[in-house]
């Protein structure tokens, strides 16, 4: 039998680990991803799971130990959040063109400076077009859930690319909420065992991580271009498999009560279950709004946004991170390069906010739903409107 | 270096590569064609050759090999005309030709 046990989302990711019962962890701590590397290495130091844990000088070094660990075919953990992300930067492109399937939670940052530990999603936006598979997460039930579905993926002998998995520092990392945990029976008939089939073997030589000449880089981008967008349908099933085994159902694009509706706001992340609750008061006042849940960041679910938003005269996307001098929020400059050939489309209206953990309440998307309208009426000069900002911002132009 | 050479330039596609650049054939560098970032082709004369293999050593990229016979073979399928063998060479036995000049 399952079990029903309170748990933040930090501890969540890290029971998830030690159920799909990984065999190397690398990782540096920081705030507020902490709590996942110490509950693991507390897991190793007290035996509740066999695993070499390697406590690393830096976050690089973190990425780069866990590079080596899948080389020799381990299922490899880590954990990193914000700067720490940024100052993997580079090997994360190394790991996805090696298609090695490193699992790392990110417990999403904001970026200095000023400093800052509190949440937004600036540091998954700057990696975005590192080639990993990235997923986001609402509650600490899907940071358990996706966790174990990044295994399931990245490893799939058809994908071998690896995965992050996103959750808002504080707000979820360190709220403690009811997460329902399988039997191990139930996790292993989900998750197979981990079988590298390019593994390091001395008596097969191999040479990975070779040199490419201007003659074949191209060629090589474009092998791993094909395979990140093949990765999708195997996401997709992974989805359709942890409903099979855990009755919990997932999806790419998660629609809420979007039939029929005129607007629809899409959020990423945390802040759509209070954006949730404000969609439910508003169509009991019998407005015709709903939401979408942007689920998968990567490989972008691009046809499955535009089903969910075919009819919907106003798309509102919600940002939290800004694309400084660009089109304004990341998340609203893909939607619109969705939407952007079809006939007939949404006019998006982007928004930004919940920079730097500043919270979003259901009065702020209140407001968010209703400017939004308004602007998709009147039209706007400005490419972005931020939410509760003090003082009056004018000038976002191009 | 005999017989075997890699599939190179329009004959090799996105498609023949490896999941992850892998090369499954460890060492293979060789039997890749680089000797055409060349301007310059060592040429060997046998005859003051004392067969003291010191271009074998100082050859920053293997394209010298030793022969059965004692004497070396320049690999110009793969050697980028540094110049060192030349350069090394005691007896004078290499000398540095541009590859303009046949």
């Amino acid at each position: 039998m399952s079990k029903r046990v309170g748990l933040e989302a930090s501890h969540a990711a890290a029971e998830a680990a030690r159920m799909a019962d990984v065999d190397v962890i690398a990782a540096y701590p920081i705030t507020p991803q902490t709590h996942i590397p110490e509950r693991l290495a507390e897991m190793v130091a007290d035996g509740e799971l066999t695993a070499a844990y390697i406590p690393v000088e830096s976050e690089h070094s973190a990425m780069s130990a866990c590079l080596g660990a899948v080389a020799v075919g381990a299922r490899t953990f880590t954990a990193t959040a914000g700067p720490g992300l940024e100052y993997m930067h580079n090997v994360l492109y190394v790991a996805s063109a090696m298609r090695l399937p490193v699992v790392m939670t990110v417990a999403n940052r904001a970026l200095s400076a000023p400093l800052s530990i509190w949440g937004d999603h600036s540091d998954a936006m700057a990696v975005r077009d590192t080639g990993w598979i990235q997923v986001f997460c609402q509650n600490s039930q899907e940071a358990f859930d996706m966790t174990l579905w990044a295994f399931r993926v990245g490893e799939d002998p058809s994908v071998l690319l690896p995965v992050m998995v996103h959750f808002d520092g504080f707000h979820l990392t360190h709220v403690t909420e009811p997460v329902i945990l399988p039997e191990q029976e139930e996790v292993d008939r989900f998750l197979p065992k981990f079988h590298y089939p390019y593994a390091l073997d001395p008596d097969k030589p191999m040479t990975l991580g070779a040199f490419a000449p201007p003659d074949i880089y191209s060629e090589t981008k474009i092998a791993q271009e094909v395979a990140t967008r093949k990765s999708k349908a195997v996401a997709i099933q992974g989805f359709k498999e942890l409903g099979d085994v855990f009755g919990r159902h997932y999806h790419a694009i998660e629609p809420y009560k979007t039939e029929g509706a005129k607007t629809l706001l899409l959020t990423m992340g945390s802040f759509g279950e209070t954006a949730k609750t404000v969609i439910d008061t508003k169509r009991n006042k019998g407005e015709s709004v709903g939401l979408i849940n942007l689920r998968l960041w990567r490989p972008f679910p691009f046809e499955e946004l535009r089903q969910a938003a075919k009819g919907a005269r106003t798309l509102i996307v919600f940002d939290r991170c800004i694309s400084f001098g660009g089109p304004g929020g990341p998340v609203a400059s893909e939607v619109k390069s969705a939407l952007y050939n079809e006939k007939e489309r949404s006019r998006v209206v982007s928004f930004i906010g919940g920079l730097g953990g500043r919270d979003m309440s259901a009065k702020d998307f209140e407001y968010v739903i209703d400017r939004g309208r308004q602007i998709a009426e009147t039209g706007s000069e400005e490419l972005f409107e931020a939410v509760g900002i003090r003082g009056e911002v004018t000038g976002i132009r191009g | 270096m005999t017989g075997k050479r890699l599939k190179t330039g329009s004959d090799f596609t996105w498609k023949d590569i490896e999941v992850g650049n892998i090369v499954k054939e460890a060492g293979n560098a060789a039997l890749r064609r680089t000797g055409d970032w060349r301007s310059q082709r060592p040429i060997l004369d046998k005859g003051k050759c004392n067969k003291c293999g010191l271009c074998w050593l100082h050859c920053p990229d293997a394209a010298i090999k030793p022969l059965e016979d004692g004497f070396y073979e320049i690999d110009l399928f793969y050697c980028k005309g540094c110049g060192i063998c030349a350069n090394v060479c005691p007896k004078d036995a290499i000398t540095m030709i541009e590859e303009e000049e046949k």
